[in-house]
């Protein structure tokens, strides 16, 4: 019996990859069994960074063209590591690549896997708490079967340490195999560019903000705060703003400590995406927009006003 | 060129949902069953791929009798047929895939595209599974789609970034909002639709082992989230408004 961690990096191991390796740390524990790591990427530097979570060692398999995620080579090193060590729980991360990476893991070994978890504990066997129907239901599973695999939400479970050591390393070769799908390009957002789904602070815009060319006024805010951008749905159907920045239940579902709303009415849609914030604070000029109904702190007043009185004071207090 | 669409039939998450007297189910009387929002897509992007290269779009489902109506607005989007399972309902995503991955393999699909996740139990894990069971090369939360003949490039999402990726075909693909804009049906497509086929067939029909298909896990329990939120609105003008709102989130919430 024994726990496997896969460690998402992007360059550096994600904070992601920690949180996994907490919550699996917790589990080895509770379970009595060797917690055990596992790298894929062109060179893990900071393995002193996994001290802390118990781990006994952390098998690295590194090369230069193993740097991007592909899902066949990553699937199968984790496949056949997770049958040389017996593992009988693996913790990943529910993150758009850890997804997929666990999705296809768990088809390999033939185990049930529960993604996107809140919160996962050891009782008498392995117990997970996910949302159901949009958020709007938590779910809490009771995996009967073992081995199986977990992923956890980025962004929700808090890094804990102990005094345990850094794991040792096995370095491990590259395996021999010829992927069938071909990274064309890979393109990311500029350095110092906070995502929606791991940060800590959201700043998020909605019809009331009226039109594309206001999106500065948001943007200061979130420099301001180091926060990541986000959006509704009618702001993204307007084509005021791409995709990838909804906010909702047909966009990201985001768990930062502290999310402002602002010139958002907080439809039922919306609040998908919102709920696991830990405050969530509401700006809008209609006292009577349903955002007053589900935020910790409302502000009544115009945006265009308040945001960027807001973002100086934060500048101010907080400088 | 033959396309399969994997869709499921799952309660309008804009519904309001009641924890039923089990308290593992939600209670169904007044729900709204609709077509999962991201299989819409999926279908979207089948039909635009049969308008551009010729073929055929399969809808593919596995749910009750009653899902013969989503597979029938897929039909009235475009697609040519439908493929019903019944009997499979109790699967976890592990025994499901097997399912869905045992009648597509009789299909053949050159392509095969879901959305990334259904709005019911948010597995996200289904069509991931089922390629790797039939051994095909696999892209998940697509927002670009291309088909270049024998493979295909498609974007896919990742934090803060995107990747494009080329696949051989046959593949499947999950795609994610933003690949499109899903239609909707016509009126003579509405009609057209309710003369199509759609094929059912019981789970019993595939011949997979019981215990193949056997749950590994179980819910023990529904909870609502805490919906409770102070709901305070700061009075006063504006510039102090909002140095009480930093004062509260630097010193009570501790979260600036």
């Amino acid at each position: 019996m024994s726990v496997l961690v896969l460690l998402e990096q992007r360059g550096a191991l994600k904070a992601c990859a920690h949180e996994a390796a907490m919550v699996a740390g917790t589990l080895a524990r509770a379970a009595g069994a060797p917690l055990y790591g596992v790298y894929i990427g062109k060179s893990l530097e900071e393995a002193s960074s996994l001290a802390g979570f118990g781990m006994q060692k952390v098998f690295a398999y590194e090369h230069d063209s193993l740097g991007h995620f592909c899902g066949e080579i990553y699937t199968s090193i984790v496949n056949e590591l997770a049958k040389e060590l017996g593992s009988t729980v693996i913790v990943g991360s529910a993150s758009a690549l850890g997804k997929e990476w666990c999705a296809s893991v768990a088809a390999r070994l033939d185990v049930e896997l529960v993604q996107d978890c809140l919160e996962v504990w050891w009782n008498n066997g392995l117990m997970a708490r996910k949302p159901v129907y949009a958020g709007k239901v938590l779910a809490e599973v009771r995996v009967i079967n073992t081995p199986a695999m977990v992923s956890m939400r980025p962004n929700v479970v808090k890094v804990e340490r102990d005094a345990s050591p850094a794991p040792e390393v096995e370095k491990r070769g590259m395996p021999s195999s010829t992927p069938r799908v071909v990274v064309k390009d890979v393109a990311l957002a500029p350095a110092g560019t906070v995502e929606l789904t791991e940060a800590k602070i959201v700043v998020s815009g909605g019809r009331g903000l009226g039109g594309p060319e206001h999106w500065p006024v948001l943007q200061a805010l979130c420099d301001a705060l180091g926060a990541a951008l986000g959006a509704s749905r009618a702001a993204v159907d307007a084509g005021w703003i791409h995709h990838s920045h909804q906010v909702g239940q047909t966009g990201k579902v985001v768990s930062p400590d502290l999310y402002i709303a602002c010139g958002i009415s907080g439809a039922i849609q919306h609040q998908a995406g919102m709920r696991p914030a830990k405050i969530i604070v509401g700006i809008n000029k209609d006292p009577q927009a349903n955002i007053f109904n589900v935020c910790d702190y409302g502000i009544v007043g115009d945006l265009f006003e308040i945001v960027p009185l807001l973002a100086e004071e934060i500048r101010k207090v907080c400088a | 060129m033959k396309i399969a669409v994997l869709v499921k039939r799952v309660p309008d998450t804009a519904s309001v949902f009641k924890i039923a007297v089990d308290g593992k189910s939600v209670e169904t009387a007044n729900l709204k069953y609709v077509m999962s929002p991201y299989d819409e897509h999926a279908v979207e992007e089948a039909i635009k791929l049969k308008e551009k290269n010729g073929g055929e779009v399969i809808i593919v489902s596995v749910g009750p009798s009653e899902a013969k109506e989503i597979i029938r607005s897929g039909l009235a989007m475009g697609a040519d047929s439908g493929l019903l399972i019944t009997g499979a309902e109790a699967l976890s995503p592990r025994g499901l895939a097997k399912v869905l991955a045992a009648a597509l393999k009789t299909l053949a699909p050159d392509v095969i595209f879901a959305g990334k996740q259904a709005v019911d139990d948010d597995a996200a894990q289904v069509p991931e599974r089922v390629a790797e069971l039939l051994d095909m090369p696999h892209a998940s939360v697509i927002t670009r789609f291309e088909c270049l003949g024998a493979s295909v490039v498609v974007d896919r999402e990742i934090e803060g970034g995107q990747y494009t990726l080329e696949l051989p075909l046959p593949a499947l693909l999950t795609t994610q909002k933003g690949i499109n804009t899903p239609r909707y049906p016509t009126l003579p497509n509405i009609m057209k639709a309710k003369k199509k086929e759609i094929r059912e067939m019981s789970v019993g029909e595939l011949g997979l082992a019981s215990e193949a298909l056997a749950a590994g896990c179980t819910v023990e329990a529904f909870t609502l989230p805490r919906q409770e939120r102070l709901r305070k609105v700061l009075e006063g003008e504006s510039i102090q408004k909002v140095q009480e709102l930093v004062r509260i989130l630097r010193e009570t919430e501790k979260v600036l």
